[in-house]
């Protein structure tokens, strides 16, 4: 993959300085950070772009950038300063979930499962399972390989983090996404295979110019929780809705893959991921997170800050989507009022 | 069936998850109540114990829509 092409100014002052085609101007970069809309930080292309190419580089770097960039203080700076604009962000828009968690009563793996049962966001899955046109399903894979083709790349990282209990529920779990031992059971590589069955372009980084601001938010949300070992606990919080917010919908989304007539290894990915994340959820919920607050009680605020992100993050990504295809006018009927 | 303490090596461990699966840790197949044998594919397995999951014996995650129902 080659550096994305830039989406506005801070984009552009990251791709000039990965490119060394001018030293990085912290100062500048900060008061154009400072200059972004609160409320279009997670939909902003640009932040995010930015954010992304900058995360990028711990994850698989760029061909036409310079491993040793890795840890340049002046990049590791404006990574900081968008990191805190999302981070910002992040915590405002989950404040009253997150509070309404701590609240409740039970046990924080009961609580998880209600934060997720609570949400109420778009019925994504539904349409796809009933409604989408293969286009439409086609355009859907797209915006995912964003996140499907490193999936579980940023949790791995936390790993080093944990300890007892928790630690080995996380390995069991990483080893079933990193295929149990079976390169081509990979989910990454699954989801390539998906990829090429629907007649796209499974190369990592090969969709990054179309994608939306806000579905480049969904990846930098895990990397940003995953690269800091502060965040350990929204980091597992994140994983934890992420699973258990998966083998439902993935029926679904599979169901409308064979009801479109895509080939069936475009649905072998979601088949995957019924049956593995009704495991998944479980070990990440009860075995992780709630292991992980028992054993330090300062962390239960933010694996529900991990969790109402992940909620928050997919509604926002699922609503643009189901918008997008309602404004293009190719469905018939509304679209929020698709049953489940 | 109870949870079994882990042990030795090559014990198999279940584990009951309230209102949702049986997990099994080292098992190589489930044989299912008319006898027929399911391969276990991956390290921990999640078996359905709600009885409404359409991937007998595997959970799907359907155990969720009755807890929503019963929570009201
Ligand atoms: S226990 Fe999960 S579907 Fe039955
Ligand atoms: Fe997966
Ligand atoms: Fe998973």
């Amino acid at each position: 993959m080659r550096c994305p092409h830039p989406r506005g100014p801070l984009s552009t002052m990251v791709r000039g300085s990965l490119l060394r085609h001018a030293e990085l101007d912290l100062d500048a970069f900060t008061r154009r950070a400072d200059a972004v809309p609160r409320a279009h930080v997670l939909r902003d292309g640009d932040v995010q772009l930015a954010l992304w190419t900058l995360y990028e580089l711990h994850f698989r770097g760029f061909e036409d950038v310079s491993a040793d960039l890795e840890w340049d203080p002046l990049l590791l700076g404006a990574r900081g300063v968008l990191e805190c604009l999302l981070e910002r962000d992040l915590r405002r828009r989950t404040v009253e979930r997150v509070q309404g968690a701590l609240d409740a009563d039970g046990p924080v793996a009961e609580r998880i499962f209600d934060m997720v049962a609570a949400d109420d966001g778009p019925r994504l899955a539904a349409y796809l399972h009933r409604e989408a046109t293969a286009a439409q399903v086609v355009e859907f894979l797209r915006e995912r390989t964003v996140f499907h083709l490193k999936e579980s790349d940023p949790q791995s990282l936390v790993l080093a983090r944990l300890e007892g209990r928790a630690k080995t529920a996380l390995a069991e779990l990483l080893y079933d996404e990193f295929g149990g031992g079976r390169p081509e059971r990979l989910h990454a590589s699954m989801f390539a295979d998906s990829l090429v069955g629907a007649g796209l372009e499974s190369s990592y980084g090969a969709y990054l110019d179309e994608v939306s601001g806000t579905t480049l938010a969904v990846n930098n949300a895990m990397s940003l929780f995953a690269l800091h070992r502060r965040l350990r606990g929204a980091a597992m919080g994140h994983f934890a809705a992420f699973e258990a917010t998966s083998s439902v919908p993935s029926r679904k989304i599979a169901a409308g893959i064979r009801r479109v007539g895509l080939p069936e290894v475009v649905a072998a990915y979601f088949d995957e991921h019924v049956e593995a994340d009704a495991v998944h959820e479980q070990l990440a919920v009860r075995t992780i997170c709630a292991t992980m607050v028992e054993e330090a009680p300062g962390l239960e605020a933010d694996v529900f800050l991990g969790v109402a992100t992940c909620l928050l993050l997919d509604g926002l990504a699922g609503g643009e989507l189901l918008e997008r295809w309602r404004a293009s006018g190719s469905s018939d009927g509304p679209v929020e009022q698709v049953a489940s | 069936m109870r949870p079994v303490p882990s042990g030795s090596p090559g014990d198999v461990v279940a584990e009951l998850c309230p209102g949702g699966p049986m997990l099994l840790r080292g098992v190589s197949a489930v044989r299912d109540e008319h006898g027929e044998l399911h391969e276990a594919t991956r390290p921990v397995v999640a078996v359905c114990m709600c009885g409404r999951s359409q991937r007998q014996p595997w959970c799907d995650g359907t155990h969720k829509a009755v807890r929503s129902t019963r929570r009201g």
